[in-house]
């Protein structure tokens, strides 16, 4: 039997990781974009998990509408970051200090 | 006894996949070991019968998302060393939160027992008969109740696409193409010069 309480730890602790994650790779677009698809997947267990043991369908759609709204999330990320890449040529954080005041 | 053995070894593999996700030192091995979380959270939702989301899941991140990660990983020439450098100086922040929060999530969900709700109630709320399809109470809720939030995401998908689009769409000067409306509207003489000539041995 797999329990809540198991797949609510298995979902904090991928949450957490990629939580670290971004604190880790802080320069890195590319690999913070990664750490976000790896925060909303961790959320999404936990739609799963409740929707299983609540006996509602309806968590399963709002994971379906994350998905999407992820997907489309990655598309226009990654598409800012060529563009990024083009002007600049690096992904670095650091050097995106064109709106500081 | 089975499933818990299998939920445990994906869980395994899950956790190693997102270690490898945020300390490897390529990108390119960090999309992969985010493949490989994908694919065994796919099978734990399989577990836990949600089989059209985690069908979803494989064909949508690992078959579009991760596929669109890879490219631009590759295509960008990206100088790894300038990007490591710096990597030790916030890492135990990270590690700090990392662990105040697993502390807390795990402290929370097991000394509450789930929030309230019964966290060691076993698997058995959804009817899970043998002619129970999971894709088919999906798609009769979400086509009635939630029509118009499924509308929304379409449209959302179709700005995204567009976006995408414009925002990587360039003109470059120098580039030899084709302008239609010019070959069409273009007349004889703008290209034809007819030149008056003396004949031959006249003067």
């Amino acid at each position: 039997m797999i329990t809540l309480a198991q797949l609510l730890t298995l979902s904090g602790i991928v949450f957490s990781l990629a939580v670290a994650g971004i604190f880790l790779n802080r320069k890195n677009v590319i690999l913070l974009l990664m750490c976000v698809e790896l925060l909303l997947l961790a959320t999404n267990f936990n739609f799963i998990a409740f929707s299983r043991y609540l006996g509602d369908i309806n968590g399963q759609v709002f994971v379906f509408f994350i998905l999407t709204v992820a997907a489309a999330e990655s598309a226009i990320g990654l598409a800012i970051l060529v563009v990024l890449f083009r002007e600049r040529r690096s992904i670095n954080v650091e050097d995106l200090n064109t709106l500081r005041g | 006894m089975l499933i818990e053995i299998l939920f445990y070894l994906f869980a395994t593999i899950l956790v190693l996949g997102a270690l490898g996700v945020i300390t490897s030192r390529n990108p390119v091995y960090s999309a992969l070991a985010l493949v490989l979380c994908f694919i065994t959270s796919a099978a734990i939702w399989l577990l836990l019968e949600a089989e059209f989301l985690a069908v979803v899941l494989v064909l949508v991140y690992v078959g579009a998302v991760m596929v669109l990660f890879l490219f631009v990983v590759m295509m960008l020439d990206i100088d790894l060393e300038e990007l490591r450098r710096g990597f030790t100086r916030f890492a135990w922040l990270g590690w700090l939160t990392a662990l105040a929060v697993i502390v807390e999530i795990v402290g929370v969900v097991w000394a509450r027992g789930g929030l309230g709700i019964d966290a060691t109630r076993g698997t058995a709320a959804l009817p899970a008969s043998a002619s129970y399809s999971n894709t088919l109470a999906l798609g009769s809720v979400l086509y009635t109740d939630y029509a118009y939030p499924f509308e929304l995401a379409a449209m959302l998908l179709l700005v995204a696409i567009i976006a995408a689009i414009a925002l990587t769409m360039r003109h470059r000067t120098g580039l030899k193409h084709q302008d239609v409306d010019k070959q069409v509207a273009v007349q004889a003489k703008d290209r034809l010069r007819i030149v008056k000539m003396d004949p031959e041995g006249g003067a």
